[in-house]
């Protein structure tokens, strides 16, 4: 490790031990968060992976009712059935601090969705595998929302472990071990200062006790 | 962030797999164009009106490094869907990278 140049006094040696404290606290508090958010974030990773295998499936369902009910119906109809959608969809995002993460919550906006009918067509045009596969559509919202909130979770735990990881390396293998070699190295310069000083006074006083010894005689 | 303000939805993708979202209330544009649907992309994170956008798999593909770019914002949440023709499993992957940026190694799929 290169040394920082410091300044080998017992003023600096005093503030390099203070910071050193306070390192080791700082790496032991985000370790504790590093090990915490790990946790919930496997949890949260583990009910997205199930949500989306789920959605996906159904999805994938979904996309060849309405499939064949295009292919049913003409182009220019199907396009009219939908184009004046009965409800809108409104969602209330809110916030949960997780770990000090502010992960957004997502609710449908009650207001949308007081009856389930979501047809905006009359029956009389359109095939009734497209009714069945905008019904299921319907159905899967639920999850639809819920994965899209379990996924922005996720990534969002993902990027604050990944950020808190790096100060804890940062102070674990830099921080605390460039302080300890400065301390090391200023207790050093001082005890080598304290024994020069020990031997000039015992040379200074042998030469001392030897001018006496010769004035005496 | 405002608490509680009220959001919508929009769903970027080909006509065929898009078109049923619109029954559902969620805003839906079409896209066949890598291009557009970048420019569409931006316009929409931009707007701040949506809370997540729903985006299909063939350009969720391309548009990967743009989409990289929000994803530690808040809102709007993109989420990948399969699309009528494709799904190669794009969204377990983005799962997949998660963990791994978060964990340093991939402990989940491990195979």
């Amino acid at each position: 490790m290169a040394l920082t140049r410091v300044n080998p006094t017992r003023m600096e040696l005093t503030k390099l031990k203070k910071r050193l404290q306070i390192a080791r606290r700082g790496h032991k508090l985000l370790k504790d968060k590093r090990d915490e958010l790990m946790k919930q974030f496997m949890a949260v990773v583990k009910e997205n992976m199930e949500l989306r295998l789920k959605v996906e499936e159904k999805l994938q369902g979904l996309h060849s009712g309405f499939y064949l009910a295009a292919a049913s119906t003409s182009p220019k109809i199907l396009e009219e059935s939908l184009i004046y959608p009965k409800m809108k969809s409104r969602l209330e995002v809110g916030t949960k601090n997780m770990m000090s993460v502010n992960v957004p919550t997502f609710s449908f906006d009650s207001k949308s969705i007081e009856n389930g009918d979501i047809y905006s067509y009359g029956f009389t045009f359109t095939d009734s595998r497209l009714d069945e596969a905008l019904g299921n559509l319907g159905d899967i919202l639920p999850d639809l929302l819920k994965l899209a909130e379990v996924e922005k979770t996720a990534q969002m735990l993902a990027a604050e472990i990944e950020r808190t990881r790096r100060r804890v390396n940062a102070l674990e293998y830099i921080m605390i071990p460039d302080y300890q070699e400065n301390i090391k190295y200023i207790t050093m310069k001082l005890d080598e200062n304290e024994r020069g000083n020990i031997t000039r006074l015992m040379k200074v006083k042998d030469m001392m006790i030897a001018q006496q010894f010769q004035t005496k005689q | 962030m405002e608490q509680n303000r009220s959001y919508l939805v929009a769903v970027i993708g080909d006509r065929d797999s898009v078109l049923g979202f619109r029954a559902v209330g969620f805003d839906v544009h079409f896209a066949e164009e890598p291009q557009d649907a970048g420019i569409l992309l931006k316009k929409l994170v931009r707007d701040g009106k949506y809370a997540i956008i729903y985006i299909t798999e063939p350009l969720f593909t391309v548009l990967s490094e743009l989409i990289e770019t929000y994803r530690d914002l808040t809102l709007p949440a993109i989420i990948v869907i399969p699309s009528v023709s494709e799904n190669s499993g794009v969204g377990i992957r983005r799962i997949q990278n998660s963990v791994e940026r978060a964990v340093g190694a991939d402990i989940l799929f491990k195979e």
